[in-house]
């Protein structure tokens, strides 16, 4: 078979939907609920009320690609992908000074960061959405227990599996092992973890949903051209796009969501893609700008009745920033390894993600499979340096297996998103701020997770190991966390904020604490869930 | 028009030029044996200087100096645009100097040393980690087989070609479509 016909066969089912006939609700049309971010959070949740009947005005910041515009050029699906607007950032991560300009890394497209994840889809566990009681009492943390009982989670669960076509979960196979998991599972056998697969990921090992199946390219971070890894941009958002309900409006970047006299919100302001002010009445407003964003704009939408800005009663909003313990091991081997060809992510250890004190600190981590394009990696994948010992890992390109850690880390009150008064954005708004100092624990599980994958290395006789840097941080979360007590959070355990009724936060931003899985299975999860409340209370007329 | 600026134009111009290395990997993707970038912002002298800074951050012995060329290209083309920027390219290749160029690799590593924390340093480090390992010349000498879409993939060109470890049991990986 010529590799055109592998194409054909594997892509030429697929077409994006492309629904001309969007409806433009108006203006002042408010029976309309207005979601604010496209991606896992915002994506899904369009589809899920417009599917029930319920209109839709989607604001997305960033522009329309689709699998015809990705590019493959690593630099330029960068700037074509990636929220670049100004950010601060403070406090003693390695990223404030290995990455000054770029504390985060997500995405301003439609599909959000759902286009360029690399689709890893674990379950959180039960003892993880008990933090605080498993745990305990830890001295510099914020830590409180998930609302919501891991047996109501659970259903979500494997509804979202089903709707992401998840490897591993419902007859649908797992990807087969590139070399770079080769490695990876050689040296973890010879260590002696058990639990090591090509992970659950949301990429088809064979043709599902009217998407082709993965044809390992090893670029599901520029886009997949072959929409095999599940994206908002080609599903939820084109499927709602069918019913007829949805009206996306893209390059519209949120600046303030207003309320009326009775507190309630009414209508989201927010600038067109030319840089024109709109105002859209709502009546349900859903926030799902990723982490950072979501607490940025309910700090901007201060008022005389709301002065620490709107569902921040509690003085939540922002604060108990998480982004989870990251970070690149590489071993260079004598033979070559050819990392980047297969998918980006394809392998995972899951022996790690227990909660074990006696290893030196309390919950958990994976270890992922991961490499990066030559261009990036540099820049990216390892740490700061120049010269002939630099040139020297680059020179081994060919013969560099990767791995990432994906862990826990501990919510912390001061670790926060703050409106930064003295730098503004484009439309003269203070950018946020992204401050962190990591927590002991923090540390003692990256360091006891790179012993371990340094160990897994060696055992199969790697020359040497580089321990890169943290990068740039993907799993936002819990900027807004959902919690029990009103005084502990911002939203109910349906993502509704304790102080306003239609107000909604649907995006990663609820998550109470982290846990170790990569979070987007879990905000699509909760995002269903949130969908069903919704369209209850709206149709009981109690939003 | 200020000083600087009639300065600019008058008499920074240089040019870089070099000749493929017979059998180097770009002499198979090269349409031509000898290159040559013309520079705006520098002078020859000072293109050298900054060539010879790139390779010293970035030492790849057998990496033709075309490749080093685009960096400093890109180097040029910002600092013909950005006035405060010329102004540190300038300053740091005079504080250099010209026997920079030609100076023992030991030696140019000292003299970086000395202004490793400079902006000009810091500025010459990450345009060169982000051009160079960009350029096509670097794909082929460091292997890299990059987009793949348009050749199916890596499914059937070596995704798990590996063979000198044990396969991956079917049960913990999973089967080839097609």
């Amino acid at each position: 078979m010529s590799l055109a016909d592998i194409i054909a066969a594997a892509h030429g089912a697929f077409d994006v939907a492309w629904n001309n006939e969007m409806p433009n609700f108006d203006f002042k049309d408010n029976s309309v609920v207005v979601i604010i971010g496209s991606g896992a959070g915002g994506g899904t949740l369009a589809h899920e009320l417009t599917r029930r009947g319920i209109k839709v005005v989607l604001l997305e910041a960033g522009k329309r690609q689709s699998l015809d515009t990705f590019s493959q050029v690593p630099g330029e699906a960068f700037g074509q992908l990636t929220w670049l607007d100004t950010r601060t950032q403070s406090g003693d991560w390695g990223v404030t000074r290995d990455f000054p300009t770029l504390p985060v890394w997500h995405c301003k497209t439609v599909g959000g960061t759902t286009v360029h994840w690399t689709a890893s889809c674990p379950r959180l566990q039960p003892w993880e959405l008990r933090a605080k009681s498993t745990y305990g009492n830890i001295a510099g943390t914020s830590l409180i227990d998930w609302p919501i009982p891991y047996e109501e989670l659970e259903k979500y669960y494997a509804t979202a599996e089903r709707r992401l076509g998840v490897t591993r979960r419902n007859g649908m196979p797992g990807l087969p092992a590139s070399n770079n998991f080769k490695v990876m599972y050689a040296g973890a056998k010879r260590v002696g973890y058990k639990q090591v697969h090509t992970g659950h990921l949301a990429i088809n090992s064979k043709s599902y949903d009217g998407r082709g199946f993965c044809i390992q390219q090893g670029f599901c971070v520029q886009g997949c051209k072959m929409g095999a890894k599940w994206s908002t941009l080609y599903t939820e958002i084109s499927d709602a796009e069918m019913t007829g309900n949805l009206d996306l409006r893209i390059e519209s970047t949120a600046t303030r969501i207003d309320h009326g006299p009775d507190g309630r919100v009414n209508a989201v302001i927010y600038r067109d893609g030319r840089a024109q002010e709109q105002r859209q009445k709502a009546r349900i407003v859903c926030v799902a700008g990723n982490a950072i964003e979501t607490a940025r704009l309910l700090l901007l939408s201060d008022s005389s009745k709301y002065p620490r800005g709107l569902a921040n009663s509690s003085d939540q909003i922002g604060r108990n920033y998480c982004h989870q313990i990251t970070g690149f091991v590489w071993g260079i081997f004598d033979k070559p390894v050819y990392s980047w060809r297969g998918a980006t992510l394809a392998g995972v250890i899951e022996d790690e993600a227990i909660n074990d004190p006696r290893r030196g600190f309390v919950g958990g981590y994976r270890i992922e499979l991961v490499t990066l394009d030559l261009p990036t990696l540099p820049l990216v994948g390892i740490p700061y340096g120049w010269g002939r010992d630099f040139a020297s890992i680059m020179e081994n390109y060919r013969n560099l297996a990767g791995m990432f850690i994906n862990g826990e880390d501990l919510p912390r009150s001061e670790n926060r998103i703050t409106l930064n008064s003295k730098v503004k954005d484009t439309f003269g708004l203070p950018v946020p701020n992204v401050h962190v100092d990591e927590h002991a624990n923090d540390r003692a599980l990256r360091k006891h997770a790179q012993k371990q994958m340094s160990a897994i290395y060696e055992a199969v006789g790697a020359k040497r190991i580089i321990l890169g840097p943290t990068p740039p941080a993907t799993h936002n979360t819990c900027t807004a966390r959902m919690s029990a007590d009103p005084r502990d959070g911002v939203t109910n355990a349906w993502g509704q904020t304790h102080d306003i009724g239609n107000l909604f936060i649907s995006d990663g931003s609820v998550l109470s604490t982290p846990g170790s899985a990569n979070p987007t299975l879990t905000i699509v999860a909760l995002v269903l869930r949130q969908a069903e409340y919704i369209a209850q209370q709206m149709k009981a007329g109690t939003v | 028009m200020d000083h600087d600026r009639r300065e600019f134009l008058k008499t920074t111009t240089g040019v870089l030029t070099g000749v493929v290395l017979a059998g180097s990997p770009l002499a198979l993707i090269a349409p031509g044996r000898a290159w040559a970038v013309d520079m705006k912002a520098f002078t020859s002298a000072g293109g050298s200087v900054l060539m010879a800074v790139a390779r010293t951050i970035a030492p790849h012995d057998k990496l033709d100096d075309a490749a080093y060329a685009m960096v400093i290209q890109a180097v040029d083309v910002d600092s013909a645009k950005d006035e405060n920027l010329r102004k540190m390219m300038k300053d740091g290749i005079a504080r250099l100097g010209a026997d920079f160029a030609k100076a023992q690799e030991s030696e140019r590593v000292i003299a970086l040393k000395k202004i490793e924390s400079s902006g000009f340093f810091q500025a010459m480090r990450l345009k060169t980690l982000q051009v160079l390992y960009a350029t096509p010349m670097a794909y082929a000498y460091f292997g890299y087989e990059g987009e793949a879409f348009s050749k199916g993939g890596y499914m059937l060109r070596g995704f798990n070609d590996l063979r000198w470890l044990p396969e991956v049991p079917p049960e913990d990986s999973g089967p080839i479509p097609m």
